[in-house]
């Protein structure tokens, strides 16, 4: 009986490793795939404009009030701590290195994850489930050129525009409460940010993280939907692992770059 | 036969090691409108995605105007499908475009008309399901038997040689129904295509078919012109146009004998 246990335990472990195996396979197989069909969504450009729209213009509003109350957290937790070691008018670099390096890029994913990775899901996914994504092969039309990749290139160009975006507008924030509400002063704020913010280091390695987390993300997203079982549980499945998955995949590529970064 | 612009050849499919279609052969000649009926998961709507091209057979073989489909690449998978028409069984419109742009898609996808051109053609087969007033509607807007005519001026869009039809009457009430059996038929004949219906209709279908296939236990079961068919002895087919609840197709499922299973508790 024990062993009939043990058995059936590890049949059902080994079974939950094929699968994932299978998946980062058929998740590589839909990415290369994607890329190889991208020359056809790049042909017909607007088809990738008007995703740019849903994903980025879209989430626009959560991504700017986020970090901008990011900011204003960033910018008092700094000068309780700061002000303790008598430096408080390094605020401006502090709120400046931390968006820029760190949580612009990561929050901005993990916001993405959930505004726009979960919507790319249950489209595709819904698509699929309706049969859209088998009239549009039966009609001789690839999916993956015609619905996949304009997705993919929207996510990868929308995501470091957010990232910027975020990280402007939480340097915003930090303003806001360094300067008028705590009395910091505006020049050495703006100025200690301009001389220790590096444009290689900092900004284009932020951009660069980014840029991975895009891919990361929307491919994520994509997959997810693809490979949904057609059904209304099984794109509410795929819509979570969406999440879930994209959100340790961002924090987990955030430590790599890190390191890369660093060590380089 | 000469003119057979779609036959199946012994074919057999399966999934994991348990076949659906074991050895059938059919033949759709050109001109002609052919069902194929059986009950449901017979492997009807399989069918239609082997002769598409969007599964491969496990033995046997599918021929597209004389091609044989599953040994073909996928620009010649493509270059067979651009000959034909589909219509699924929930329409499948694209729900983030507009009717006028659904039945533009094919055209647009596949040809370098312009603009002026697309429109009279859209207008032209919307006339033809007598939807050119309802362009500008959104696929959400469409009741049921509206969005199957919108997907049929879609699948018509490029005047294709086969158009195939995946139960295009389920779930309409019976004026639709009616609708698409006289489009069905009409279309065919207007095209000069061959239409393969699949479906469990038996009334509707046979009011309008050249030839019915009967598909069941993985084979094809009977065949014949509807009239045949409607006069047939075999019990399969008679319990199937007749409508009767028991008979070869069994009103149970598979299961263990009732009382025992009462007793021990169903597993």
């Amino acid at each position: 009986m024990v062993l009939h246990k043990l058995k059936r335990l590890f049949s059902k472990l080994g079974a939950g490793c094929i699968n994932k195996i299978w998946r980062l396979g058929a998740g590589g197989r839909l990415f290369w795939l994607t890329l190889i069909s991208s020359g056809e969504s790049f042909r017909r450009f607007r088809l990738t404009i008007r995703e740019v729209y849903f994903t980025g213009v879209l989430s626009l509003i959560i991504i700017l009030v986020s970090a901008f109350f990011v900011g204003m957290v960033l910018a008092l937790q700094g000068y309780h701590t700061l002000q303790k070691y008598g430096s408080s008018e390094a605020i401006g670099v502090l709120v400046a290195l931390a968006l820029v390096r760190e949580l612009g890029p990561v929050v901005t994913a993990l916001l993405f994850a959930g505004r726009a990775g979960t919507a790319i899901t249950a489209e595709i996914g819904l698509m699929k489930a309706t049969e859209q994504l088998s009239a549009m092969e039966m009609m001789a039309v690839s999916p993956i050129a015609r619905v996949i990749a304009p997705r993919f290139w929207a996510g990868v160009i929308a995501m470091p525009v957010l990232a910027t975006l975020f990280s402007m507008v939480g340097i915003l924030g930090g303003y806001l409460v360094a300067v008028p509400l705590i009395g910091v002063d505006a020049g050495a704020f703006w100025s200690q940010m301009q001389a220790n913010v590096d444009w290689e280091f900092d900004i284009l390695n932020g951009v660069f993280k980014s840029v991975v987390f895009g891919v990361a993300c929307t491919m994520i997203a994509l997959f997810e939907g693809y490979d949904a079982p057609p059904t209304a549980e099984g794109v509410s499945r795929a819509t979570t692992r969406t999440v879930v998955t994209s959100s340790l995949a961002v924090l987990g590529l955030d430590f790599i770059l890190t390191s890369f970064m660093i060590a380089v | 036969m000469a003119n057979a612009i779609v036959e199946i050849q012994d074919l057999s499919f399966g999934y994991k090691g348990r076949l659906l279609h074991k050895g059938i052969n059919m033949t759709f000649p050109k001109g002609k409108v052919v069902a194929i009926m059986g009950g449901s998961g017979s492997g009807k709507t399989t069918l239609l995605r082997l002769i598409g091209g969007q599964l491969k057979p496990t033995k046997g073989q599918v021929q597209v105007g004389g091609e044989i489909v599953h040994q073909q690449n996928r620009e010649g998978i493509y270059r067979l499908r651009r000959k034909m028409g589909m219509l699924f069984q929930h329409g499948a419109l694209f729900t983030d475009l507009s009717v006028f742009e659904n039945v533009a898609f094919p055209m647009r996808e596949h040809t370098n008309l312009p603009e002026s051109m697309i429109r009279d053609l859209v207008l032209l087969k919307l006339n033809a399901v007598g939807l050119r007033g309802a362009h500008a509607l959104m696929p959400t807007e469409l009741s049921g038997g509206m969005a199957r005519r919108v997907a049929l001026a879609r699948a018509i869009a490029l005047d294709p040689s086969i158009i195939m039809y995946d139960e295009p009457f389920a779930g309409l009430d019976p004026i639709s129904m009616a609708v698409i059996c006289d489009l069905i038929r009409s279309l065919n004949d207007a095209l000069g295509a061959t239409s393969i219906i699949v479906t469990h209709d038996v009334e509707e279908t046979f009011q309008f078919a050249d030839y019915v296939y009967f598909v069941a236990d993985g084979v094809v079961a009977a065949e014949g012109t509807p009239d045949d068919l409607r006069n047939s002895e075999l019990p399969f087919v008679h319990q199937f146009v007749h409508g009767e609840k028991d008979g070869p197709v069994p009103f149970h499922y598979a299961a263990p004998e009732y009382h025992a299973s009462l007793l021990r508790g169903a597993r």
